[in-house]
C-alpha cells in the first residue's frame, strides 16, 4: 500500500507547479548481454530546469538509485549440531531486489533526514522490506547482498556543477539478472524532496546467450542431447588430433 | 577475456575455466578418475552457482571420459566385458541413487548429506589406498628381483555365475562386478560425480583387477553414468551449461591426453599413492569446512 502511494505521489508530483524540476536522461535504456558481457556503465546526466531564480540558503541534492528485478530468495541459517556446522532453518523472504545501489551527491547523513528517507524508500535498508527491520533473515539478506556488492551506496558520487547540471556513472554487475532496472532521481532540497523522475533500464540477454538459455529451458531434454554431442565429439576430436600430432 | 554464461548468469574468466579443465583432464587422464570431485568444489570457488557447477562438471566428464578411453582402447587396456558388467549394475544404482538424492532433497539436507558422503568416502579409500600402496613399495624394495607373487584367492572367487574376463585376465562370478556397478552408481548419482575414485579402489581391492586394465574400464563406465546424470540434470533442472562445459573439456579433453601419457610412464604403485594423496587432500579440505564455524551464519539458496 505505502508502495502504490509513493508511486502515485511519484507520478503527480511532477504535474504540481514547482519552482525546480529534474529532466534527466541515461546514456542507454537497453543492456544487451552477449557472450562478451563483463558488466556495463550507465550514464545518468540530467538539468534542473527553473521558472525564477534558485532559492538561497539550503543546498541543492540530487539521489540516483538504481534497483535490479525482484525475486524471492530461501535464506538458510547454520548452527553446530554434532560438532559439524549445518543447515538447521530455511526462510522465504521476498521480494527483493536483486541489485540495489544509491548514488548521491553528498554525504547520505547530510542531505536524507530518516522521515524523508522512510517516506521515499531511498536507502537500502528502507527500500528493501523495511517491515522485516530487525528479523535476523533480512538482515542477514541486506548483509551478504552488501558483502557480494550488489548493494552499494556510493556516496558524492553524483557530480552537481553550479546547482544545474548533474551526472553520475551507474556501474552494472558483470553476474546481471536479466529484466528491468528501475532507476529514480531525486532532487532534494534542506531534507525535502522537492521532485523525482523514474525511468527504466531493460536487461536482456541477446545472440548465442539467448538461443542456448531459450533452449534450456524450452527443449530441455534436445538441449541436454545436444550437450552430450558436444561433449562426445571434443573428446574424440582431441584423441583422433593428438593421435596425429604423434605420428 | 571474460566471458558471459547463459545458464549460470555470471561473467569469469574463459582462461581461467581453460586452465580448470585441463589440470583436471590430466588428473582424470592419469588415474582414470572422472574428476568431478576435483571440478564441482572449483567451480564453486571461481564464482559458478553450486546447481550449475554440479550438473556441468557431469557433462564435462563424458568428454574428457571419451578422450581418455579413446587412448586406453589404443592400448588395449579396455576390459569391455567387464565394461558393460559395471556398466548395467551402475545404470540401476543411478536410478535408485536418484530416488534417494529426491528424498534427501524434500528434506532440505541433501549439501550436508553429499559432503558428508565425500568426506567418509574420500577418507576412508584414501587412506586405504596410501597404506597399501606404501607396503607395496616397501614389498618390492625388500626382495629385489624375488619371485613374483602368486595371485591371492579373493573370497570373490567363491561365488556362481563365473564369467571370463580375458582382458583382465579374471574367472569370477558376475555377481561382484554388477555389485560394485550398483554401489557406484548409487553413490554417483547422490553425490553428483561419475564415480571413477570409487570404482578405481574397488575394481582393484575388491574385484582384482590389474591396475593398468582398470582406469581404462572404468572411464568406460563412467562416459555413460555421467551421460545419464548429465542428460537428466539438463530435463529436470536446467542447469547444465553448455558453453561453461565446453570451456571446460576443450581444457579438459588435452589434460586427458597429456595425462595418459604420463599415467602410462609412471609405476602402478607411484599412481596409486598419488591418487590416494589427492583424494585425502580434497577429503580433508571438506571436513575442515565442516569443522569450522562459518564466516556468516546465514547463506543465500535458490
Amino acid at each position: 500500500m505505502s508502495r502504490l502511494l509513493a508511486l502515485i505521489a511519484l507520478l503527480l508530483l511532477p504535474l504540481s507547479a514547482q519552482a525546480e524540476q529534474v529532466v534527466a536522461a541515461l546514456s542507454q535504456t537497453r543492456v544487451s548481454v552477449n557472450a562478451n558481457f563483463d558488466g556495463s556503465e550507465i550514464l545518468v546526466f540530467g538539468a534542473i530546469k527553473r521558472d525564477k531564480p534558485a532559492p538561497e540558503g539550503e543546498p541543492l541534492d540530487v539521489i540516483i538509485t538504481v534497483a535490479g528485478p525482484e525475486r524471492v530468495e530461501t535464506i538458510r541459517r547454520k548452527d553446530r549440531r554434532f560438532g559439524i556446522w549445518i543447515n538447521v532453518e530455511a526462510e522465504v523472504i521476498g521480494h527483493t531486489p536483486t541489485f540495489y545501489t544509491v548514488a548521491t551527491t553528498r554525504p547520505l547523513d547530510d542531505v536524507l533526514p530518516r522521515l524523508t528517507d522512510a517516506l521515499w524508500k531511498i536507502t537500502a535498508d528502507n527500500r528493501i522490506l523495511p517491515g522485516l527491520r530487525g528479523t535476523p533473515a533480512r538482515d542477514a539478506l541486506i548483509r551478504i547482498r552488501h558483502k557480494d556488492d550488489l548493494y552499494r551506496t556510493r556516496e558524492g558520487e553524483v557530480s552537481l556543477v553550479q546547482d544545474t547540471l548533474f551526472d553520475t556513472a551507474i556501474a552494472l554487475p558483470a553476474n546481471i539478472v536479466e529484466g528491468a532496472y528501475t532507476t529514480r532521481i531525486f532532487l532534494l532540497r534542506g531534507g525535502e524532496v522537492i521532485d523525482s523522475y523514474g525511468t527504466s533500464i531493460n536487461v536482456q540477454k541477446v545472440g548465442i546467450e539467448r538461443w542456448l538459455y531459450m533452449l534450456a529451458y524450452d527443449n530441455a531434454l534436445i538441449y541436454g542431447l545436444l550437450a552430450l554431442a558436444v561433449a562426445g565429439l571434443s573428446g574424440w576430436g582431441a584423441s583422433a588430433l593428438f593421435r596425429l600430432i604423434r605420428r | 577475456m571474460q566471458i558471459f554464461l547463459p545458464i549460470a548468469e555470471v561473467s569469469v574468466n574463459a582462461f581461467t575455466l581453460l586452465g580448470l579443465g585441463g589440470i583436471v583432464g590430466v588428473l582424470s587422464g592419469m588415474f582414470g578418475v572422472g574428476g568431478g570431485f576435483l571440478i564441482t568444489p572449483l567451480l564453486f570457488f571461481v564464482g559458478i552457482p553450486p546447481a550449475v557447477a554440479v550438473a556441468t562438471s557431469a557433462n564435462q566428464i563424458v568428454a574428457s571420459s571419451v578422450s581418455g578411453v579413446l587412448a586406453h582402447f589404443k592400448r588395449k587396456t579396455v576390459d569391455l566385458k567387464m565394461g558393460l558388467v559395471l556398466l548395467a549394475g551402475g545404470l540401476v544404482g543411478s536410478a535408485i541413487g536418484i530416488q534417494i538424492f529426491n528424498i534427501l532433497k524434500a528434506m532440505g539436507q541433501v549439501d550436508l548429506l553429499v559432503t558428508l558422503c565425500y568426506v567418509v568416502f574420500l577418507g576412508i579409500i584414501g587412506f586405504l589406498m596410501l597404506i597399501e600402496s606404501l607396503r607395496a613399495i616397501k614389498r618390492a624394495k625388500g626382495r629385489p628381483g624375488g619371485r613374483p607373487e602368486r595371485k591371492k584367492h579373493l573370497w570373490v572367487h567363491t561365488l556362481p555365475f563365473k564369467m571370463k574376463f580375458r582382458a583382465s585376465g579374471l574367472y569370477i562370478s558376475a555377481i561382484p562386478p554388477i555389485g560394485v556397478g550398483v554401489m557406484v552408481g548409487m553413490l554417483g548419482a547422490v553425490m553428483g560425480v561419475g564415480g571413477g575414485f570409487i570404482m578405481v579402489p574397488a575394481m582393484i581391492y575388491i574385484l582384482g583387477m590389474p591396475t593398468k586394465v582398470v582406469i581404462g574400464t572404468s572411464l568406460f563406465q563412467i562416459i555413460f553414468t555421467a551421460g545419464f546424470t548429465t542428460l537428466l540434470h539438463a530435463y529436470t533442472n536446467h542447469t547444465v551449461d553448455v558453453l561453461l562445459a565446453f570451456l571446460l573439456l576443450v581444457g579438459g579433453v588435452i589434460g586427458a591426453q597429456i595425462g595418459t601419457q604420463i599415467g602410462l610412464k609412471l609405476k602402478a604403485e607411484q599412481l596409486r599413492i598419488l591418487l590416494a594423496l589427492l583424494v585425502l587432500a580434497v577429503c580433508l579440505k571438506l571436513g575442515i569446512d565442516l569443522l569450522i564455524p562459518p564466516k556468516d551464519l546465514y547463506s543465500l539458496g535458490a
